[in-house]
């Protein structure tokens, strides 16, 4: 009887732990319902192709336009800029971190980068802004008080930790053996680094590179606080723009009652973003997940 | 020879390289620190933290926006930190190898690389909206709550992970069941693992602010959430969850897009207290995993 009883208790805790994991499929489930549908409800106003081609984006506006690529572009724009400076630092780092620097100074130094990614977004949104944006001005007078080269330069600094601590995993786990053998065959550090642990990363540090770019295209309040809110079709960075994160700020800041085509616009945009980055996500998975097999 | 020397100097400047390489992150953020300091230092005091938001900066302070976060906070763990953990003893210890747990997996990976603002999306339409919960605390922290899941879900297989398996197989040669064996022998050994991931988790949701604009969070609040202690029976009200709020980093953005410099003097003094509590809650974790690691050696 006691071990009736025992058994029916397992299998209730059990069935209460599987449906907590399934939770988390109701909650992937919940984001694509809702973008879906509200999205299914923007495109019953504006059709999908004025939303893909046309280049101006003023719904706030009396003459109302949806084209969502000014504000891509100011995503792809800020993104660019953003990976332009953590990537080479990221990958400089990385390099330094698992071939030329003691164990000493690795564990010293990978904690402290962890504060980097501690500091919320809102602050570095501030530090863009009123730092960065004076000091850059000084040096580029053409540069406006809102520009995309500030906060990607911000956002990049953000991202190097990220890039540089999952290329550096990679890197650790190459094994000692292809060292040895081209060491064996004369080669120097810096070749054995750049010719045999690089390439034999590469699928990790292409990994941490996507990711990189998703954190990029959806980051937020840096872009919304240093970028500025005017939808601009332009691949110059020193003018203001606004990325699609920035948008959904911006509408999100005045109150846009439900069903309204202002309130729609900021899930289709938003459909746009979750598309992005889950298609880089699962790229990135996937190739950790290739680097992991290889090796262990 | 001349080719053995060039190595040898490519070798050490590569090694400067790198170093300023691997700096240049901690430089920035001293800059970062330095320029927040001697801009808001001078504006933090006992008026700025128990005042409402003002029209006039020097009068502004920071209270419903701290007292919102603090609301907030305490919700979101209280909604995460269960469901987190037990997700993740699922998936760690009862999980067999299926195509559907391999859908989980990946699904959880994914949802950890989701942009914070499109939570704030499904929030918006899913609690304030479908559930009808409005603007409220509650509709927040469960927005927060399920932003941070991943974190939770990930660090507590982390730490289930971390435990050797013969401590599992004493356990069941004592005759105990498989939750027994979880409850009093696992998840003990696990408790400083699973606590630093909360920890970083909650440090993660006092500093996001676009999920929480998006959901309609108010920028400017001269009131706070009806108080958890009351003076009349029964003693204790949970009519706040359902109140209007702010929360510190919101206040913060909203100062900044403030044209007046005077607000920028009051977004810096508030940047301070936020990673204030932002450090303090990582360096505790820290120093938990320190512990940790120190105390036990399988």
């Amino acid at each position: 009887m006691r071990k009736r009883y025992q058994w029916i208790k397992e299998k209730l805790i059990e069935g209460a732990l599987f449906a907590s994991a399934l939770f988390s499929i109701f909650v992937t489930a919940g984001i694509i319902g809702v973008l879906f549908f509200e999205t299914y409800e923007f495109f019953k106003e504006v059709s999908i192709l004025d939303f893909l081609t046309d280049t101006q984006w003023t719904p706030l506006f009396t003459d109302k336009h949806f084209g969502i690529l000014p504000l891509f572009a100011g995503t792809f724009l800020t993104t660019a800029i953003a990976i332009l400076v953590a990537l080479p630092i990221g990958l400089v780092s990385a390099i330094y971190l698992s071939e030329y620097a003691s164990d000493r100074a690795r564990n010293t130094v990978k904690p402290a980068l962890e504060i980097l990614a501690a500091v919320p977004t809102v602050v570095y949104g501030y530090f863009a802004l009123l730092f960065v944006t004076p000091i850059l001005q000084r040096f580029i007078p053409d540069l406006s008080g809102f520009n995309a080269l500030s906060p990607g330069i911000v956002m990049g600094i953000m991202i190097i930790p990220i890039i540089a601590s999952l290329s550096e995993d990679a890197m650790h786990a190459v094994p000692m053996g292809l060292r040895e053998g081209a060491y064996a065959l004369g080669a120097a550090k810096f070749q054995v680094a750049t010719r045999v642990v690089v390439p034999a990363a590469f699928s990790g540090i292409a990994a941490s590179f996507i990711l990189g770019i998703s954190r990029a295209v959806g980051e937020t309040m840096v872009v919304a606080i240093a970028a500025g809110q005017q939808p601009r079709l332009t691949l110059n960075p020193l003018v203001p723009l606004e990325t699609v994160t920035a948008y959904i700020v911006q509408v999100s800041l005045g109150d846009t009652p439900t069903g309204t085509i202002e309130y729609k616009t900021i899930f289709a945009a938003g459909m746009g973003l979750f598309t992005v980055t889950f298609v880089l996500n699962i790229v990135s998975y996937w190739l950790k997940k290739r680097f992991r097999e290889v090796y262990e | 020879m001349n080719r053995k020397l060039y190595n040898k100097f490519l070798d050490k400047s590569f090694t400067i390289l790198g170093l300023v390489a691997t700096l240049i992150g901690l430089v920035v953020l001293s800059a970062l620190l330095i320029d927040v300091f001697t801009d808001g230092m001078g504006r933090l005091s006992w008026q700025f933290l128990m005042s409402y938001p003002s029209r006039r900066p020097e009068e502004a302070g920071i209270l419903s926006a701290w007292v919102g976060t603090v609301w907030v906070m305490i919700l979101t763990g209280l909604i995460a930190f269960p469901i987190g953990v037990m997700a993740g003893i699922y998936l760690e210890e009862y999980e067999k190898k299926t195509w559907f747990s391999n859908i989980i997996e990946i699904n959880i990976a994914n949802l950890a690389g989701v942009p914070s603002i499109i939570y704030g999306l499904l929030g918006l339409g899913l609690f304030v909206r479908v559930l009808a919960l409005e603007r409220s605390v509650l509709s927040g922290a469960a927005t927060l709550a399920i932003l941070v899941l991943p974190i939770i879900i990930l660090s507590t297989r982390e730490a289930l992970r971390a435990v050797p398996f013969s401590i599992r197989e004493a356990s069941y040669a004592l005759g105990a069941t498989r939750w027994q064996t979880i409850r009093s022998q696992v998840l003990p050994a696990a408790m400083p693992g699973v606590l630093t991931g909360a920890i970083l988790a909650m440090s993660r949701a006092i500093g996001e602010t676009a999920p929480l604009i998006t959901i309609g969070a108010l920028t400017y609040v001269a009131f706070l959430p009806t108080s958890p202690i009351s003076s009349e029976f029964p003693y204790i009200s949970f009519q706040g969850i359902f109140d209007a709020f702010t929360v510190l980093p919101i206040q913060i953005f909203n100062w900044v897009s403030r044209p007046q410099k005077g607000f920028f003097t009051d977004a810096a003094a508030g940047i301070i207290v936020l990673l204030m509590i932002t450090f303090i809650m990582n360096g505790i974790a820290v120093w938990l995993r320190y512990r940790y690691q120190k105390k036990i050696r399988w």
